[in-house]
């Protein structure tokens, strides 16, 4: 029987909830970053970067775009005869309803037959929420070189941190004996990445087992906790590159803003550890005769009239004559007009902003309706949006849809103020 | 489409001189991201052709690298797809292509397996935008043998002299054809863009080739013209080829008028290439750039001007670039001048160091220089 080594789950279901407007059509894996990428190119690249060329990846919430993007796998190498990239959405069983995926552990356990199939040693355990370049190769020889039935790969945190994370307890050698998820009092820095080696035939066991318990199984809340109880060998993987998690606007954007520094601490530009993504058509970027670029990220297919400083600008995106983008978020496919001023924005892909548009301008109120989400001046506007000529817009607003003149009192929108329109 | 298509992909050209001693004239980059052989490809595959032979003979490694998927081009496919064909020895022949009508009659399997009915044959070096529906119909309608388009280079900065020049009557059958004629007699040129039914061709290479007559041109199309019906197809669309150092920056250069890039890269159908996954391009703090095409994975500190950069291009602090082509992964050190210049792939040039061109001749520095 053909065995793949080890095999990839990917767990990209999850709707980022703090990420606002930005995934109310899609996943988190499928928000753009770093200008023509998406979440889940970094994960995806680094499976096939570290051979395993065999990857389950988990879709539940607004997967639509997630499954467009992925495809057969083609810009990832992972359209194989053998193994490659599968969905694996929920849905029905023989004799019973179908469920949703109640928990990460839980969605693995729904899908216990694609593992068997490829009949793997070991399985990797992914989200796709991350921005990091990892040998996951290297993590697997200290999986066996340890003779380990979990390996959890961790990261260094500072002690005030730690309390926001799931934190390992490890001896000298870095034996996990404890674990502790979100402590008040941490005992040490080691926090969970979410990414787990685990032996198939433990995990196996322990999620048939833990179903049988918990409805919702979940791997930090019951299936780390139920190994170690039964005193199995758990390591820690100490991780000490880059990885940052993109969760909330804030973060997402200052991690966008990191890609722009001269010597930036994220590396694109490496040959050998490169990521992919979909693009097949690349249409050369066009900078125009009147046009000002400094310390930005521009990808192909833009043209550039206007002005941009600080930004990060996705693919095929046009920033007219006159207009001005600072320290903003530009997605692909979106057309900033004539004499627009972008100030500390993120805007979503296909929206059209129109001419002498200002934006981000006011004071930093919280967003009125969702202060949670928008509260650090950074003004968003949800996908396939349009922005009529001649408003000024505040800081912290958001707006989704296609908003016409008479949505703009005095052809305003006060700092901290929405327009959400129904349709979309 | 009820027809397969056959690239000329074989050419090499003395006047590009350095530029083609490493690569093959369809492997040329052009445009920031693509190769010139795309442009026909992507028009064939566009055009419905799913079966397609690209025929190469003369330095077609760089060739054999961009071609190694036809997935881009939509052609991996089981039925038709891309198929690329070398000079092979066998018992009855170790020769080269001795000519176009010899390279398609040694692969005369191609045409012989295949049922559509008929051929297109085109060269991979022009640069260009074709719906071969057009011309497929004109052809069916005109009855033709073998459908030539042609462009009317008045008006153009083209020279009719280097050329092959049809003279039509007034139906646009073809009277007389001169290669690259002392005294043109009209200004009608044939781009190598041929129709031709399959039937036909395989019957006249059959003809020919045992013969001891190797080229399309002379010995099908000239010396048959009384006998067969030949026609002319006028195209009046944007067509450019690389057949000088100076039309190679110029067609480049083109790509800096929104017209001609939006008519090959926004309108219609996409033109495409072998994908690189290059990160977007990094403009630094002390970047100035006007009016440039500026290639993925390039990172630029200094100023440029009215210049065509591919993909992975450095250019350092205080370099200044106008008027120039600089390849692929070449790296401009700081405070250096490069002025009318092609640059190949590759080539370092060290700090302060000036590399100056004028328009009519542009200064050449070849592929892996290290200056």
């Amino acid at each position: 029987m053909r065995r793949k080594e080890m095999l990839a789950m990917l767990l990209a279901g999850g709707q980022g909830s703090r990420l606002g407007v930005l995934t109310s059509k899609k996943a988190k894996p499928a928000v753009a970053f770093g200008g023509k990428y998406k979440i889940i190119d970094f994960p995806m690249s680094n499976c096939i970067n570290s051979g395993v060329d065999t990857v389950g990846v988990l879709t539940q919430y607004q997967p639509l775009s997630l499954n467009q993007h992925i495809g057969i796998g083609i810009p990832w190498d992972l359209d194989k005869n053998d193994g490659g990239v599968t969905i694996l959405a929920p849905h029905v069983k023989g004799g019973e309803q179908g469920e949703w995926y109640s928990g990460t552990a839980n969605a693995i356990f729904q899908n216990i037959s694609y593992i068997d199939d490829n009949n793997p040693e070991y399985v990797l355990i992914l989200s796709g929420d991350h921005i990091y370049k990892m040998d996951y190769s290297k993590m697997l020889d200290f999986h066996k070189a340890n003779n380990c039935d979990v390996t959890i790969a961790v990261l260094e945190v500072t002690m005030e941190e730690a309390s926001r994370f799931g934190i390992m307890n490890a001896d000298e050698n870095d034996k996990i004996y404890e674990f502790e998820e979100k402590p008040e009092n941490p005992k040490s820095n080691l926090a969970s990445m979410g990414i787990y080696i685990f032996t198939w035939s433990k995990l196996r066991e322990a999620l048939i087992n833990d179903e049988k318990i918990h409805p919702d199984s979940d791997f930090g809340k019951h299936i780390i906790p139920s190994m170690l109880e039964k005193g199995m060998t758990l390591y820690a993987y100490r991780f000490k590159d880059y990885w940052k998690d993109v969760g909330t606007i804030e973060s997402y954007w200052a991690a966008n803003m990191e890609l722009i520094e001269t010597v930036p601490k994220f590396n694109l530009y490496e040959d050998f550890w490169k990521i992919y993504t979909n693009s097949y058509h690349q249409p050369p970027q066009y900078t125009g005769e009147n046009a000002v670029v400094k310390t930005s990220l521009i990808s192909e297919g833009c043209e550039v009239y206007g002005t941009v400083e600080k930004s990060v600008i996705s693919t095929n995106v046009v920033i007219e004559e006159g207009a001005v983008v600072k320290d903003s978020i530009i997605m692909e496919n979106c057309v900033i007009g004539k004499n627009a001023v972008i100030d500390r924005c993120i805007i979503d892909r296909n929206t059209v902003i129109g001419n002498n548009v200002i934006m981000g301008e006011g004071e930093n109120i919280p967003n009125e309706d969702k202060p949670k989400i928008y509260n650090t001046g950074i003004t968003v506007v949800g996908s396939d949006s349009v922005i009529p000529d001649n408003v000024a817009i505040g800081k912290n607003c958001v707006i989704f849809g296609s908003t016409k003149a008479e949505d703009y009192k005095d052809s305003k929108l006060e700092s901290g103020k929405s327009i959400v329109l129904e349709d979309n | 489409m009820k027809a397969i298509g056959i690239i000329l992909a074989g050419g090499k050209s003395a006047k590009l001189k350095e530029l083609c001693k490493v690569r093959a004239v369809p492997a040329m980059p052009v445009g920031s991201s693509y190769r010139a052989i795309d442009f026909t490809l992507s028009n064939m595959s566009n055009s419905n052709i799913n079966k397609i032979a690209v025929i190469t003979q003369y330095n077609s490694r760089s060739l054999h690298d961009h071609l190694s998927s036809a997935k881009w081009w939509n052609l991996g496919s089981k039925q038709g797809g891309l198929f690329i064909f070398t000079p092979f020895i066998s018992n009855e022949n170790n020769s080269w292509f001795r000519g176009t009508a010899d390279s398609i009659y040694q692969n005369i399997n191609f045409l012989e397996r295949s049922n559509e009915t008929y051929v297109i044959i085109a060269s991979g070096d022009a640069i260009y935008k074709m719906d071969y529906h057009d011309v497929l119909n004109y052809h069916i309608q005109k009855d033709a043998d073998i459908t030539i388009v042609c462009k009317d280079l008045t008006g153009t900065t083209k020279d009719p002299h280097d050329f092959g020049i049809l003279q039509c009557d007034d139906d646009m059958r073809m009277i007389e054809f001169e290669e690259k004629p002392l005294e043109p007699q009209s200004n009608l040129a044939s781009l190598g863009i041929y129709v031709v039914k399959r039937t036909f061709l395989i019957k006249a290479l059959k003809t020919i080739v045992p013969d001891g007559r190797y080229d399309l041109v002379r010995d099908l199309i000239t010396r048959y013209r009384k006998k067969i019906k030949v026609y002319g197809y006028k195209y009046d669309g944007y067509w450019n080829t690389l057949n000088s150092i100076k039309s190679y920056v110029d067609v480049n250069m083109d790509f800096l008028d929104k017209n001609i890039r939006d008519m090959f890269v926004k309108e219609g159908q996409f033109i495409e290439t072998k994908p690189k996954d290059e990160p977007p391009a990094k403009y630094n703090s002390n970047a100035s750039v006007k009016n440039a095409l500026v290639g993925s994975g390039s990172i630029l500190n200094g100023y440029v001007e009215k210049s065509v950069l591919f993909r992975k291009v450095f250019t350092g602090e205080n370099s200044s670039i106008k008027n120039s082509v600089i390849m692929e992964s070449s790296v401009i050190g700081k405070n250096c001048v490069i002025e009318n210049a092609v640059i190949d792939k590759e080539v370092t040039i060290s700090d302060g160091k000036k590399i100056i061109g004028t328009p009519d001749e542009p200064v050449v520095i070849s592929k892996g220089s290290v200056l």
